[in-house]
């Protein structure tokens, strides 16, 4: 068993700039990362990307290309990187257990950062399991990590900032969308946090670019479609849409669907430490102070993992945490720490202040959080319906995910409910007329990823 | 379901796609590569209804397969390497003596 000062799980911008910090405050650092480059989903690939494909490179944009400086950093940092390095689980004594090519291992850790960032809201529409439908930052995961386009018919569904970035950033690469439909966004709502987004460095002037882009594309942009669905024989065929009062249905190959970001929690969750229901963001996330600690001592949070901030906010908490967790190891004193964190605090509320027009802008609309369709599927794992959830929390009066897990297997599939988790809490709320925080959510253990037998066997402990 | 931007070339390596060899850039993942085929992965458990890869990043577990004689694999999480063995995996995976 090896052992570090600090161990960071997430290469992303969180990660890389809590690793970049840490090494650079002289601390022993070890970064563990699932996948084989180190950059998270924003910056997937970008070393490779920026050197092998420039005009691809060029069509992901600027906020792309700056994740380069923050890589340039972190591999200058003296921090070490284990790529392809699949965590599942952190003990009571810090121990952080993980799976690599070289199969099962295990660090011992001073201090642990968990940096393991956002994934996309669950989008269960009807049909939303078929073949031919992924979620947007599947696509430009693949655009990115394996410069792979749409090939046929795609139409874009959803709303957020990232639906609008995948639609660019497919029409740089000469992929015309059929179709961009915008579910209803809370234009009114959003208007008093306009201001504070107007001040955010850059936000504005991007999202309207974007806007502008699409629409000088001609590409059809439907705003406020409902009623949303995916159809076909073994495969997505058709999307059908309600707009301007009537039933539309368009032919497609590919449905790319996204209704905006969530923390992804299990690995906090299966800690225990304490999370809290975040209205604004519609999603529970870990309460942390300002410096990430979460109630678990000797844990940090960073990055969109503590809740949705994007990549800049995110790499600002990183630095942060490195600065906090160097401070309790006794590397710097808290007046350095309290000093050196000011310019990172003061970038970090800039950013933030984006937050509050964005979340009320596009929070997803009350049908795709709790859908009233009853054949749809929720849990994609075992294929549990919003019908069944329905039924069972308010004709067996089952209170809980935890219970619906016993009623029905949702959430303990391989996804282990990052898929099902927020919309079985939506729907049991919605139904027995409680909070989302009085419905609680499901009881993350370790593993948090799959692990075989013979890699417990192999572990030295 | 997706083709390479015609400016990326890339190496190509050959994978074999339940049984059927097919060459593709050496960058990518083993899903990626199924996608530029018809993208399915796997049937489910439950219902034997067919899947592709949802999420691209290691979460949604919709991308499982038997990569080299290993079941349940993510395949969006395995770059492709020359001789690969990529199956569907039909059901649930099975438990070998």
């Amino acid at each position: 068993m090896s052992a570090a000062d600090l161990v960071v799980i997430g290469a992303g911008p969180a990660g890389l700039a809590a690793a970049a910090s840490a090494a650079g405050l002289g601390l022993a650092t070890q970064v563990l990362d699932e996948q084989p480059e180190p950059g998270g989903q924003i910056f997937r690939e970008i070393e490779r990307v920026a050197a092998s494909h420039p005009a691809l490179f060029s069509l992901l944009g600027e906020d792309y290309g700056a994740g380069l400086e923050l890589l340039g950093r972190f591999r200058a940092s003296g921090a070490r990187h284990l790529p392809r390095a699949t965590v599942w689980q952190i003990d009571d004594e810090r121990r952080v257990y993980y799976r690599h090519a070289a199969g099962a291992a295990s660090i011992q850790a001073r201090q642990v950062l968990i940096a393991t960032g956002a994934l996309e809201r669950p989008v269960p529409v009807p049909g939303w399991t078929l073949p031919g439908v992924m979620s947007c930052g599947a696509a430009q995961t693949l655009l990115k990590s394996a410069a792979l386009v749409p090939d046929g018919r795609v139409v874009l569904a959803g709303s957020g900032p990232l639906l609008l970035l995948v639609a660019v950033q497919l029409l740089r690469a000469g992929i015309r969308p059929a179709a961009v439909l915008e579910t209803p966004i809370q234009r009114f709502a959003a208007l008093r946090h306009l201001p504070r987004f107007a001040a955010a460095p850059g936000y504005l002037n991007k999202g309207l670019a974007m806007l502008r882009e699409l629409r000088a594309s001609g590409v059809p942009f439907r705003r406020g479609v409902r009623g949303l669905a995916v159809s076909g024989a073994g495969r997505a065929e058709a999307v059908r849409y309600d707009w301007r009062g009537r039933r539309r249905e368009q032919d497609v190959d590919l449905v790319l669907l996204h209704q905006g970001l969530a923390p992804n929690l299990n690995l906090a969750l299966s800690l225990r430490c304490e999370h809290l229901w975040d209205e604004s963001q519609r999603c529970f996330r870990p309460r942390l102070d300002p410096w990430g600690a979460c109630s678990v001592p000797g844990v940090w949070i960073a990055g969109d993992g503590g809740g949705i901030a994007g990549a800049r906010a995110a790499e600002c908490s990183g630095a942060l945490a490195a600065l906090a967790a160097a401070c309790s190891l006794g590397r710097i004193s808290k007046h350095e720490r309290d000093a050196r964190a000011k310019p990172f605090l003061r970038e970090r509320e800039r950013h933030l202040a984006a937050r509050a027009f964005l979340d009320t802008l596009y929070r997803p609309p009350a049908e795709i959080l709790a859908p009233s369709e009853p054949r749809t599927v929720v849990c994609r794992c075992e294929e549990v319906t919003a019908g069944e959830i329905r039924r069972l929390a308010t004709e067996q009066d089952c209170p809980g995910p935890n219970q619906m897990k016993a009623f029905t297997r949702c959430g303990m599939g391989p996804c282990q409910g990052r898929l099902c988790g927020l919309t079985v809490t939506e729907l049991i709320a919605e139904s027995r007329n409680i909070s989302p925080a009085e419905a609680g959510y499901y009881r993350i253990r370790p593993p948090v990823k799959p692990v075989t037998v013979g890699d417990l066997a192999e572990l030295d402990v | 379901m997706f083709r390479r931007l015609p400016e990326t070339a890339a190496q190509p390596v050959t994978v074999v796609i339940d049984g059927r060899p097919v060459r593709v850039p050496f960058d990518l993942t083993a899903a990626a590569a199924v996608l530029i085929g018809d993208g399915i992965t796997r049937t489910t458990p439950v219902s034997g209804s067919p899947r592709a890869p949802y999420c691209m990043m290691g979460v949604c577990f919709d991308c499982l397969m038997e990569i080299d004689g290993v079941p349940n694999t993510q395949a969006c999480m395995v770059p492709v390497a020359e001789g690969m063995r990529i199956n569907r995996q039909v059901g649930a995976r099975k438990v070998r003596s």
